[in-house]
């Protein structure tokens, strides 16, 4: 993996070295073209996965879709480019994609040496441990001399030493190539302890033999805000994505959803009516319709709603929203003013 | 046969046939002698039974008898056993991946055209051989590709990263196949070859793809290379892995070729060289058909491990047939279900791969012809 990472520096490089002087303006290409091209995972329950009709689904995609429903007034005009961890940064850099929607990491060396913009975040995650509720073990803090389960080479096993390392604790890494490895050796009890990213846990669980057997503990060991990415330089675009994310968060604190959105087009509220393009011309501004926000919430529907489709607490997932709930309900959603 | 005495004497010549004694024939006498030949062999006997014992049962078991086979969700999963309606509901994207529907029948002509040349190739003694071998490696891959992609008479356009699930591991493997074997001929003949121009050039190629691993060519291909061309210039994803691994593949090829060529006595070019053959009528009539029929393991060798070397397609974003699988067991409705999945993907790979190693071993039957 050392290679890999090597070989994706290198990649890094030569993409800063070629420059793609930020060419023309990624709203224009787009319009031209007539679709968004999407850079999803290759498969994380939730955030991006196919459905049963192969249609990709996941909050990760209601991005892409909500970003193409601010420009086309369609949804669906998205064409989706899986990648690997190791080439997603590369397939934005090259212009292959035009948003990287795949459960990234927003980090200051990303922001900067990459090239890159983040646009928002969509997603609060952190890194979290499982046990066995057998073990009745309550706290972290009680891990001491544990043997932990994770993967390989991943900022989540750096996390970890250093977590193990500030409170003094020690413990055994049982370190895996592949996530269904880990959930394997994990389950047969090679392992006391299986860490990952917070909602990462909340899927695996459901591989266990018995995932009611299990719980996870209360501390989060890390920050991972997740968010869309699009290419540094072009300003336009870049406002483009982040302000229909804050769009879909401020659908969410004015009430307005998918089922009642034709009903608020008569708000007498200015904020809705602004908001609903009903007056104003927020969309202008961005170069887009003023029915902007209509159209996403009409067909991808609020971040709420997004949230609860796809890995809220009536999906198997069962996530709560934790920090990912509103500002003014104790969360860390809070979109900038649209005005 | 009761009424012969065993220590009777007989006149030179007049011994009766006797029947073999009965610990000598039949089951039991095949026993005796294949399984408790020894004390050893009679201990490695037991053990081995009793291996079978504790994995046969449990694997009948869970994959049969405890499985749940028919449904439409999750929740028709009740057993103990496994759930091979993961494997149902999911069926057509583990098979075509994201293809779409309404297009599935030109994956599906294309399947039966292939197998309309393929059938016929592998009946012994079917007339006009060469013709359908013609068809199938210069018509048929012509009409796969415009069946698949589109564009063209008609034809809805079906983009590349659509394509997945088996049809996609049999398109990479195919046109590897197909490809890499000519390729691998030409690379062999031109190592062997007298010209210095060509000898270094095909030296050059061949320790080159051999040297780096088949993971690092689909990395280079995935990662480096759109960097080197013009922003807004893309080169389709599987056009760029196709020709990886064809690349790849000849270059084992090329050896595997060699070792025939290299098998092939002297007296064999020369008296080639005295009838006054040319080098390619002495290359095509005299020493190919020798050096390859030696070499058919080798060259079913490289076909196998390129079916199974598909595989790594997926880190660049491919969903091959185990890609595919992996992907749909991402859906939160089925997470539980990997190990179905993968002896699914276990099963059909065995299947493609021992089908290969058979046809092989029945080609060196059929071409054994001695000298």
């Amino acid at each position: 993996m050392k290679f890999f990472n090597s070989l994706a520096a290198l990649a890094v490089l030569g993409a800063t070295a070629v420059v793609h002087v930020a060419s023309a303006a990624t709203l224009d290409d787009v319009m031209k073209k007539g679709f968004i091209q999407c850079g999803v995972s290759q498969g994380l329950p939730g955030f991006s996965n196919p459905d049963e009709k192969g249609n990709w689904t996941g909050i990760d995609i209601d991005v892409c879709r909500a970003v193409a429903a601010a420009v086309f007034g369609d949804a669906n005009q998205v064409k989706y480019t899986p990648l690997s961890a190791k080439v997603r940064f590369t397939a934005l850099q090259s212009g292959e994609i035009d948003i990287l929607s795949r459960n990234t990491t927003w980090t200051l060396t990303r922001d900067t040496s990459l090239g890159l913009n983040f646009a928002g975040v969509n997603y609060y995650d952190g890194q979290g441990f499982m046990v066995p509720k057998k073990l009745g073990v309550k706290s972290a803090k009680e891990l001491d001399g544990a043997a932990v389960c994770t993967n390989l080479g991943t900022t989540t096993e750096l996390n970890m030493s250093d977590y193990f390392a500030a409170n003094k604790m020690k413990y055994t890494p049982v370190v895996f190539e592949k996530a269904d490895e880990v959930v394997a050796a994990y389950d047969a009890g090679r392992c006391d302890v299986y860490t990952t990213d917070r909602s990462g846990l909340a899927a695996q669980r459901l591989k266990m033999k018995d995932p009611d057997a299990h719980t996870v503990l209360p501390e989060t060991i890390s920050k991972e805000p997740l968010g869309p990415v699009v290419r540094h330089g072009d300003d336009q675009w870049l406002d483009i994505v982040k302000w229909t994310l804050f769009a879909m968060v401020e659908a969410e604190e004015q009430g307005i959803t998918s089922k009642n959105v034709d009903d608020k087009l008569k708000s007498d509220n200015p904020a809705t009516k602004r908001l609903l393009g009903v007056e104003g011309d927020m969309g202008e501004k961005l170069g887009l319709s003023n029915k902007w926000i209509y159209n996403i919430v009409k067909q991808v529907g609020n971040y709420g709603e997004s949230f609860d489709k796809h890995v809220g607490p009536n999906t198997p997932l069962k996530l709560t929203r934790g920090v990912n709930a509103l500002w003014n309900k104790g969360g860390l959603m809070y979109p900038m003013p649209i005005r | 046969m009761s009424s012969l005495d065993n220590n009777a004497q007989y006149p030179v010549g007049e011994h009766p046939n006797w029947e073999p004694p009965v610990s000598n024939v039949g089951v039991i006498g095949w026993m005796k002698h294949n399984l408790f030949s020894s004390r050893l062999n009679t201990i490695l006997t037991l053990l081995a039974i009793y291996l079978l014992y504790t994995v046969i049962p449990p694997v009948v078991q869970w994959a049969i008898l405890d499985a749940d086979w028919v449904g439409s969700s999750k929740a028709d999963c009740t057993g103990e056993g496994a759930c091979w309606v993961y494997i149902n509901v999911w069926w057509k994207q583990i098979m075509y991946g994201r293809y779409p529907d309404a297009e599935l029948w030109r994956v599906q002509t294309a399947y039966v055209l292939g197998l309309v040349g393929l059938i016929p190739l592998m009946i012994p003694n079917f007339p006009k051989k060469k013709w359908i071998s013609a068809y199938l490696l210069l018509l048929f891959p012509f009409m796969a590709y415009v069946l698949f992609s589109g564009d063209n008479l008609g034809l809805k356009l079906v983009e590349t990263p659509l394509w997945g699930g088996l049809f996609l591991t049999l398109v990479i493997a195919i046109t590897g196949i197909v490809a890499s074997l000519p390729l691998g001929i030409l690379l062999a003949l031109g190592r062997r070859s007298n010209m210095p121009v060509i000898k270094t050039l095909c030296i050059l190629f061949i320790e080159f793809w051999r040297g780096v691993p088949l993971i690092t060519v689909l990395f280079m291909a995935s990662v480096m290379f759109p960097l080197f061309l013009p922003q807004g210039v893309n080169f389709d994803q599987l056009l760029r892995a196709l020709i990886g691994v064809a690349l790849f593949a000849a270059a084992y090829m090329a050896e595997v070729v060699r070792g025939g060529l290299q098998a092939i006595p002297k007296g064999q070019y020369e008296a080639a060289q005295a009838l006054g053959l040319s080098y390619w009528k002495t290359t095509i009539f005299i020493i190919m058909p020798q050096a390859l029929k030696l070499v058919i393991p080798g060259i079913v060798n490289v076909f196998i491990a390129l079916f199974k070397d598909t595989t790594l397609v997926s880190i660049i974003g491919l969903f091959d047939f185990l890609g595919m699988i992996q992907l749909v067991n991402t859906n939160p409705d089925w997470l539980s279900f990997a190990i179905e999945g993968y002896v699914f993907a276990a099963v059909i790979f065995w299947f493609f791969c021992f089908g290969m190693s058979r046809y092989s071993q029945h080609l060196e039957k059929k071409l054994h012809t001695g000298h």
